[in-house]
């Protein structure tokens, strides 16, 4: 896939992969073996027919391809996009132990890419149940629940708190990643297939626990949105962010454009991260794009940056400049942001995870300063509490994540949840497939009455 | 496709009373709750507090000080805004304490009907007390008037009822020993802060309305996080109500100038687009 050069890109929030021509998807998926006990397919999530949809691109009916990608997956540009490839399907692609594997990212991505140009055509709908259920949140996993509950001819109504539906797709990930004309667009198909959409809704606030429960079925997908913070000295101080709001400035209000657009951010002219995993490098390359000096402070080793490789990449050719084995103890200034303090970090031993764990060093030349103007924090999210606490009855794990059985379904009857709000913090695939699994669920519960 | 401004009508000098067509807000709204409301595709979300409701129509105040409410203050009966979410944040405790006294400051008297008479609903003997720069800046006291047992109103400057800050008054009533069970506090942090510390000695529980900028109000950013009895709260979801004595009001009031070289940038370019353009503000 053509990539621009790092220093074009950080100009601009224009996408940085360019895609792959119809000469060369057609080339590649002609390496496809056409396995008989196919392994990429095991790899994905949502199980897509891997080898019959690359079998329709080499015959060049790409149509064709992207009817099969559909029947498991309404969000095929977004994954093409986003999804880590290399540890799923691509990971297990009997290709990769000799040569490289079939590049199925690329090949979902072209054949989504060129029906969304040529016309989509939706897919096809159960006469009507007369049933009706509620979706909660819009991100990947609200979406597909209602795509999928839709189809079976059911009456789905999805609440969205934000202004702007898409979840973390929209508020989230950076535009330069996930371009936000492709997911309206795949968005919208959900909304050709008849499926409502209440947007500034907030679910327990807006629409009442019980006026949730009227609906026959209700579908819980409000994602990981709670920013953890490191609860270090200075964290309140002007100029410190969660990477939630950060990215919600940028993406969803469009800060960077401030003052055409009406919302502000401290841009920094020496930003610091703190984290190492894809949220992390969204946030970073964000800030290099309005032209701060960025350092990404993780207290592990470089090996163990949770971030996909091609991010990590990415950051890197963009200038982004990496401290690992570092951790932040402390903000300076007050009330802006002057400085961040920081003490090395060692690796100890492996513990029973598997994973070394990073201990402080002893002594003075430990600690550390960078003279930074906005601090960034990445370290992880967990569950939207909001509604989630005011619903009786429903049974919470450890982290805040709502419970759920093999089918979807939560402590409470008739609800059920998916996405990050069921598994915690995850990616947008295992979202999907959580979700579809549950409007399968709900689908079967419904028909039997 | 927006939310329809049903009234427009300015109450008090700069100071805009909006009635706007919300159906799905007000169906399930409380006292000291707000909304979210975001005028137009390049608007920024702002945070209001419900003030009343009838009907369909939710009422906001709002003080024109930014491009954002300077820019709201323009729009006429008919129009309509882009966006409007709510309620959002806890409502008001409440309950029958007793003696209550609900005291406003300057656009923040805006908040108190609907809460007056929540409390009064609730059976308590409510007290208003509110405050204002002059007389040009004081609004709502005769609808609060019904509401309440007593008001009192206070002018900084004297050009209307008690030459003092509603603080004075709150003071004086402790002082003479009368019994107070509840106390609310809805102004500028400078208020509040010097307003709450009138009930410390008296162990009276106070209540005050958090105003720390938001950007979605849903718990998901963190921007309006504030420090109560040593712990980060988010306002929005946590409050906006919290406990008087245990708020750090130094490190809110700081935060809420985080922008202000921004924003004023901002007023400016809408203040010069107005002039070229007659006043005549549209996208
Ligand atoms: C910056 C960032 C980068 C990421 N990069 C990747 C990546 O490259 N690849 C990948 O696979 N994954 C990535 N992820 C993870 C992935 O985005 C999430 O796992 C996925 O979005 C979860 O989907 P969801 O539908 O469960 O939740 P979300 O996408 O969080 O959507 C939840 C929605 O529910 C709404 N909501 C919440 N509460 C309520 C309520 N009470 N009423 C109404 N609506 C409500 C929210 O506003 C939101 O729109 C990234 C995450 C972040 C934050
Ligand atoms: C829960 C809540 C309820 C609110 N209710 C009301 C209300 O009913 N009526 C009303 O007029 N205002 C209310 N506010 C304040 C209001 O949201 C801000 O004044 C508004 O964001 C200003 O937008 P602007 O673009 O016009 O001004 P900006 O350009 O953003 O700001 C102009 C000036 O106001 C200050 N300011 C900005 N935000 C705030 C804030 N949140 N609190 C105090 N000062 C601020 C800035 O420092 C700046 O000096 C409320 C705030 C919160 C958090
Ligand atoms: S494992 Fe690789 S070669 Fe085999 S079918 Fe899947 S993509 Fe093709
Ligand atoms: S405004 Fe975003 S968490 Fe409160």
């Amino acid at each position: 896939m053509s990539k621009r050069s790092g220093d074009e890109r950080i100009a601009d929030f224009k996408e940085v992969n360019e895609g792959i021509s119809e000469q060369n998807a057609v080339l590649e998926a002609l390496r496809c073996m056409d396995c008989v006990r196919p392994q990429c397919t095991k790899g994905c999530p949502v199980n897509i027919d891997i080898p019959a949809f690359i079998r329709a691109i080499a015959e060049e009916d790409f149509k064709g391809a992207a009817a099969i990608i559909k029947k498991d997956n309404m969000l095929p540009a977004i994954c093409g996009r986003v999804c880590p490839q290399e540890n799923q399907c691509e990971g297990l692609c009997v290709l990769g132990n000799k040569e490289k594997p079939v590049r199925i990212g690329a090949l979902e991505r072209f054949v989504a890419d060129r029906e969304r140009k040529a016309g989509t055509t939706l897919p096809e709908i159960m006469p009507p149940t007369g049933k009706r259920v509620a979706v909660v949140g819009s991100g990947p996993a609200g979406i597909t629940a209602a795509a999928e509950l839709a189809r079976y001819g059911h009456s789905v109504t999805v609440f969205e708190s934000l202004h702007e539906a898409g979840g973390v797709l929209t508020y989230g990930i950076p535009e330069f990643r996930l371009p936000k004309e492709i997911v309206k667009a795949e968005i919208q198909q959900i909304l050709d297939m008849g499926v409502e959409l209440k947007l500034n809704h907030i679910a327990g606030r807006t629409v009442s626990v019980e006026e949730l429960l009227e609906f026959d079925a209700v579908f819980l997908g409000t994602g990981a949105g709670l920013p953890s913070f490191m609860g270090i000295e200075g964290e309140n101080f002007n100029g410190v962010y969660s990477a939630n709001e950060f990215l919600t400035r940028v993406n969803l209000m469009h800060a960077n454009a401030f003052p055409e657009y009406d919302t502000p951010v401290m841009k920094g002219s020496r930003v610091a991260v703190v984290g190492g995993g894809n949220v992390a490098m969204d946030s970073a390359r964000v800030s290099r794009r309005m032209g701060a000096e960025v350092y990404l402070i993780y207290r592990r080793r470089e090996e163990d940056l949770p971030a996909r490789d091609e991010e990590v990449r990415n950051a890197v050719e963009e200038g982004v400049e990496f401290l690992c084995c570092a951790n932040p103890v402390k903000i300076l200034g007050g009330p802006v942001v002057t400085g961040i303090e920081c003490v090395r970090m060692e690796m100890c031993k492996p513990d029973e995870s598997g994973r070394p764990c990073p201990v402080p060093l002893k002594g003075d030349d430990a600690v550390f300063t960078l003279d930074v103007d906005v601090v960034i924090e990445a370290i992880g999210q967990s569950p939207n509490p909001l509604l989630v606490s005011l619903i009786e009855g429903l049974e919470r794990g450890r982290r805040g994540n709502v419970v759920v059985d093999g089918s979807g379904l939560t402590s409470v009857d008739r609800i059920y949840a998916g996405g990050d709000i069921a598994t915690g913090a995850a990616t947008v695939i295992e979202a999907m497939g959580t979700a579809r699994k549950a409007a399968q669920s709900i689908n079967e519960m419904l028909m039997k009455e | 496709m927006g939310y329809t401004i049903e009234k427009a009508t300015e109450i008090a000098d700069n100071i805009f009373e909006f009635w706007i067509n919300a159906p799905h807000v007000t169906k399930n709204a409380q006292a000291g709750q707000f909304v979210v409301i975001r005028i137009n595709d390049l608007g920024e979300r702002i945070p209001l507090t419900i003030s009343e409701t009838d009907g369909s129509l939710v009422r906001i105040v709002f003080m024109a000080v930014g491009k954002t409410t300077t820019y709201l203050s323009t729009l006429k009966a008919g129009d309509e805004i882009r966006d409007i979410a709510g309620p959002l944040g806890h409502p008001s405790e409440m309950g029958s304490f007793g003696n209550c006294v609900v005291i406003g400051g300057g656009v923040g008297i805006a908040c108190l009907p609907i809460l007056a008479r929540a409390l009064k609903a609730a059976g308590n003997n409510v007290t208003g007390i509110i405050g204002a720069r002059n007389e040009s800046l004081l609004l709502l006291k005769d609808e609060l008037a019904t509401h309440c047992d007593e008001l009192v109103v206070c002018t900084d400057d004297g050009s209307f009822g008690f030459h003092g800050f509603p603080a004075d008054i709150l003071k004086k009533k402790l002082g003479d020993g009368e019994k107070i069970d509840c106390v609310w506090i809805i102004g500028p942090g400078i208020m509040m802060k010097i307003t709450s510390m009138a009930t410390i000695p008296y162990k009276v529980r106070t209540y005050v309305s958090l105003n720390p900028i938001m950007v979605d109000g849903t718990g998901m950013c963190g921007s309006c996080r504030v420090t109560v009895g040593g712990e980060t709260k988010f306002a929005c979801v946590d409050g906006p109500e919290f406990d008087a004595h245990l708020v750090d009001w130094d490190e809110l009031m700081a935060r809420q100038r985080t922008y202000t070289d921004q924003e004023r940038e901002s007023l400016k370019l809408f203040r010069d687009h107005q002039c070229s353009c007659g006043g005549d503000h549209h996208e």
